[in-house]
């Protein structure tokens, strides 16, 4: 509860804060909203000698517009931001409905969708929506930026495509009103998804939360529906290839059978 | 009903808005965290990461090197400083054989549970004896780990290698063991189940904490501990550490919950007197999350066996019962007790000849177990109430109509009534209760419901669960408590003084921890006196201001302290008569009291309020002979019975049999807690206790691993239900007054515990019969649910 010892920089602008990552490389974490890093620096499962505080920037790096087919997302844009935005409930409502599941009020306040995808933790609801939608993320570092698939993105537990020096920028999806759905299965209302599955585009872009390391697209039941199978039929094939962790709330087969049932419950949704 | 006597506003009865909100939700109240002394040291505690070990060495020179870092004192160092003269205090020894292996502040040799303190860290400030603390480096050499009960009870691995075997005590209450066998002998029905009661945390809301604060050229050393027992504090400083009594003042100060997680005595509080005392400096400890999930006590922990034996009707004729309880590794305050304190209870509400209840205390190297709010009563309703549901399947009745057959005095009103485990419960109405609660949730129409569900093969299955449940609560006779060998008397002490302006004083030997006792006994007082609540203020939770007190525990506080109150007020008004009489030169017996005023029959035109009176009995100008001034009585009530409060509650779930998901989408508690001084406190109380119990029925369980290693030890992982993960608690009540005492009050503060586990896994259970699925253990997690629907033969 008590986090190890570390220097903090308040960036006043996002090349101040690239610069700092350069200086200190892997020594340093990021900080936004702080809902994933300060429970890991609380439980010492994180000690970074150097903090970066981006917090409070603006500089381009907050809100939501709509750029030909693409929406772009500042990446310092904060969950109830998201989930209140009526630009993204007319041009994803997906994503706006998936920012809606994070965490309780409180957590929505403060996260930021950069925070969650650069956190790249696979329980996280965010990055199984952007997966699912085939969206792109944007990282910038000293000098440059580059846009990475977030196919791509997503590298190992809790690992990103980010090097050290990369700063995630912005989000872009693209426009996607057709049908969609996130089914969420947590205990209480400000946990974790034990599973989760994100639909869009009528099962075109399937996506599944906590089914291994990293968020994984259900691509067997992207083909299944593409090649005109039922939601039912699809579904049977949610959990192939998956490999589920096993902790107090369920085993690998249980998390298959959730996948398996929430996938078909979505994909109900995202097609009626 | 028609009421002339106009009454004070706010009085008993009246929903009074609490005293202790305002400061409350503006944060001006405060906690131990927010108390400090001038050069405070914060100790860090070193804590064992293994389950049984034996320390072969502790190297402490990194962390004495950390900036700020004052000392790093060993177990073995802090026993060669001789800052006890006693181990912690167990205050129950529940039989004259209990093995009571001796519980250091700080273990000098071997660790016994995960969390065991090994050595302590002082420095000048929270994080650098955070830092410090995990730069001590212990070297383990592990022993064998007993890390279940029933790992303990195979008894072939010691939790403590000298004690040679982990079973602590045998305690029976069984009388007739013969009778009861023959009964089950000739049972047109029996029934035989196995519970486990799973350890839970309490996780009150605020953590606990200590501070001490020694004045070494005074003498004397003020403790401030986030405590539910300021008065047991005292007594146990002075036993466990020498230091003369009069010395020590304990300061409660505002303390957010215990649950009984804070009725302890406790490491931390020892080792913050000891080292203040040595030192002569002020030491100071707030736990986090984790150390109160490994260091401070934990509740439930047994496996229960219960048997029913019945006739062809369903008429119980023999309840018989046997307990295996989880110590921990080590004897706390009432731990071998805190089981037993529902030995009387496993035959619950009901009427049964034979009665037989034994239970086992086995230790582990488990962090130890003491009360959790309803401390024993809880798991006695839980095994009583799941067992008659099993019976009512086995006789081919309703789980209502099983009850009805079988409550006390065939569900009439009674008073003082012998109960089959040899207590007199004080009076009791069951039939009504179970009519109110059902008739609130719409049972028939819930069954009709439920059979359509059932009929149209839905995946959300509708489950309906019955408890009617009876505690024991206002605790205690103290001669009743001496017959258990408990260490302490059951008496609360009480002073009620009115002040020269007039105002009213009263100090409280009951310690609130949230439960409002400023509201209630100032109400007690409004109605007693006939004055404004506003002109009272309680003063209580500090040593010095009152120096006699047993303290706020298992719903003690109305049913003893309340009571108390009450009849110092009794003794402060006999003595303003006859100062009243004196001035009308009026005969005390023709003097009447009413509204707050006294006046001479037939005589209205003369009177005095008695809050005018406080001015002459202050001054004592004008006192009658012998009168002695100032108007401030105290009475020390120990009361002759126990009160027994009881309900029926009704829980609703849904149950998705696809993914084992579990919904509480209605719960109704009528309750019955004797008088209500302040209903809306009971509304809370209520509410409260009901969501702590479905927590464990849904949520809740330290899980162990096999190496004794808790696997959710902070509140990501031990789910504490939250407000969204419940309904709306659709409360009621019935009034029977208790007979144990003159205000008729029962003590609700454990009530809706006590009923709320078995109500929500009998609805559980009743969801699933369709599949044969009869019962689960808890919590009855989406997992736990799925499985069992799976090997009784349910596909996805």
């Amino acid at each position: 509860m008590i986090p190890a010892a570390f220097d903090y920089i308040r960036a006043d602008s996002a090349e101040a804060a690239l610069a700092a990552l350069t200086d200190h490389g892997d020594d340093a974490k990021l900080l936004a909203g702080g809902h994933s890093l300060i429970p890991l620096l609380k439980l010492r499962l994180a000690a970074p000698g150097v903090i970066i505080d981006v917090g409070g920037l603006d500089d381009g790096l907050r809100g939501i517009s709509v750029d030909g087919g693409q929406v772009r997302i500042g990446a310092l844009t904060r969950h109830s931001e998201l989930e209140h935005s009526d630009v993204l409930r007319e041009s994803c409502p997906l994503l706006a409905h998936t920012a809606s599941l994070v965490g309780d009020p409180a957590v929505r306040h403060r996260g930021t969708i950069g925070g969650s995808l650069a956190h790249a933790d696979p329980a996280s609801d965010l990055p199984a929506a952007v997966l699912a939608l085939g969206g792109t993320l944007v990282a910038r570092r000293k000098g440059g930026e580059r846009e990475i698939a977030a196919a791509d993105f997503f590298t190992g537990f809790l690992e990103s495509a980010l090097g050290p020096d990369e700063m995630l920028t912005e989000i872009r999806v693209p426009v996607s009103t057709g049908g969609w759905a996130h089914e969420k299965f947590n205990r209480r209302a400000q946990d974790w998804a034990i599973v989760g599955v994100a639909v869009a585009e009528g099962g075109r872009g399937v996506a599944l939360v906590n089914m291994g390391s990293t968020p994984v697209r259900a691509a067997a039941v992207e083909q299944a529906i593409a090649d005109g199978a039922s939601p039912a039929d699809a579904a049977a094939s949610a959990a192939d290839g998956t490999s589920p962790p096993t902790d107090n709330n369920g085993d690998g087969p249980y998390r298959q059978h959730l996948a398996r049932v929430l996938t078909r419950r979505a994909l109900e949704q995202a097609t009626s | 009903m028609t009421d002339t006597m106009a009454r004070p506003e706010g009085g008993i009865g009246a929903r009074l808005p609490r005293k202790e909100d305002a400061e409350l939700v503006t944060g001006e109240a405060r906690f131990i965290d927010d108390i400090h002394a001038p050069g405070e040291l914060w100790m860090g505690m070193v804590r064992s990461t293994m389950a049984h070990a034996r320390i072969t060495s502790i190297d402490t020179e990194a962390a004495a090197s950390v900036p700020g870092v004052h000392s790093v004192l060993t177990g073995a160092q802090l026993a060669d400083m001789g800052l006890w003269v006693a181990p912690l205090p167990c205050a129950w020894p529940v039989t004259d054989d209990m093995l009571n292996p001796p519980h250091w502040p700080v273990t000098p040799d071997v660790a016994h549970h995960v969390g065991d303190i090994v050595a302590v860290v002082l420095a000048d400030s929270r994080y650098n004896a955070a830092d410090a603390a995990d730069m001590v480096v212990v070297d383990y050499e592990p022993l064998g780990v007993v890390a279940s009960l029933e790992q303990a009870r195979e008894d072939q691995i010691h939790a403590h290698e000298d004690l040679g075997t982990n079973k602590a005590y045998t305690w029976a209450l069984d009388p007739d063991p013969e009778g009861t066998q023959a009964a089950f002998d000739a049972a047109a029905h029996t029934v035989s189940a196995h519970f486990v009661q799973q350890r839970l945390i309490p996780a009150p809301m605020e953590p606990r904490g200590v501070l001490a604060v020694p004045a070494p050229h005074g003498g004397e050393l003020t403790l401030y501990s986030a405590t539910q027992v300021p008065h047991v504090l005292r007594v146990m400083v002075a036993a466990t550490t020498g230091l003369p009594e009069q010395t020590i003042r304990i300061i409660a100060p505002s303390v957010g919950g215990g649950f009984g997680a804070k009725l302890n005595i406790n490491p931390d509080e020892m080792l913050a007197v000891g080292l203040a005392n040595h030192l002569g400096l002020p030491v100071r400890w707030t736990e986090s999350r984790s150390e109160a999930a490994a260091s401070t006590h934990q509740g439930r922990g047994q496996l229960q066996h219960i048997e029913l034996a019945a006739d062809e009707n369903g008429k119980l004729t023999a309840v018989r019962v046997k307990i295996d309880a989880d110590m921990g590794a080590y004897m706390m305050l009432i731990t071998p007790g805190t089981p037993l304190l529902g030995s009387f209870l496993y035959h619950g509400v009901y009427d049964t000849p034979h009665f037989g209840f034994t239970c086992d205390g086995w230790f582990t190297n488990l962090t130890p177990t003491d009360a959790y709010r309803g401390a024993g009563r809880p798991e006695a309703s839980y095994a009583i109430e799941r067992a008659m549901d099993l019976l009512a399947l086995e006789v081919g009745i309703g789980p209502d109509e099983i009850r009805r057959r079988n409550y006390l005095a065939g569900g009439e009103a009674f008073e003082n009534l012998e109960s089959a485990a040899g207590l007199v419960f004080d009076s009791g109405h069951y039939g009504p209760s179970l009519d109110k609660a059902m008739e609130i949730v719409g049972y028939d129409d819930l069954r009709a419901e439920q059979a359509r569900r059932r009929d149209a093969g839905e995946t959300k299955q509708l489950g309906i669960g019955l408890c009617t449940y009876v505690e024991i609560c206002g605790l205690a006779p103290s001669r009743a408590l001496g017959g258990l060998k408990y260490g302490a008397g059951g008496w609360e002490h009480a002073t009620v003084r009115i002040l020269p302006t007039g105002k009213i004083e009263v100090v409280s030997g009951s310690t609130p921890h949230g439960q409002g006792h400023e509201t209630t006994w100032s109400q007690i007082i409004a109605t007693k006196m006939g004055v404004d609540p506003a002109d009272v203020t309680v003063l209580h939770s500090d040593t010095a201001l009152s120096p006699l007190g047993m303290d706020t525990y298992g719903s003690r506080s109305l049913a003893v302290g309340g009571v108390a109150i009450a009849m110092a007020a009794d003794k402060v008004i006999d003595k303003a008569r006859h100062l009243a009489a004196h001035q009308f030169e009026a005969s005390p017996d023709d003097v009447q009291f009413e509204n707050g005023s006294f006046s001479v029959a037939g005589t209205p035109a003369k009177s005095v309020h008695i809050q005018e009176l406080g001015f002459a009995a202050f001054t004592a100008h004008d006192l009658p002979d012998g009168m002695e001034p100032n108007l401030s009585e105290q009475v020390t009530f120990d009361p002759t019975n126990f009160a027994f409060p009881f309900g029926t509650h009704v829980a609703v779930v849904e149950v998705d049999e696809e993914t084992g998901q579990v919904d509480l989408i209605r719960y109704v508690a009528v309750d019955d807690c004797g008088t209500q001084v302040n209903p809306q406190i009971v509304e809370g109380q209520v509410h409260g206790g009901v969501v702590q119990g479905a927590a464990q029925a849904l949520f809740e369980h330290a899980i162990y691993d096999e190496n004794g290693q808790l696997t959710n030890p902070s509140l990501l992982d031990y789910l504490v239900p939250s407000a969204a993960e419940v309904p709306t608690i659709e409360t009621d009540f019935t009034v029977t007054p208790s007979t144990s005492n003159p205000l008729g009050v029962k003590g609700v503060g454990e009530a809706g515990t006590i009923g709320s586990a078995a109500a929500v896994m009998n609805a559980v259970c009743d969801a699933l019969s369709p599949r044969g699925i009869h019962d689960l253990e808890m919590p009855a997690t989406p997992w736990r649910v799925r499985r069992a629907i799976e090997q009784a033969g349910g596909g996805s």
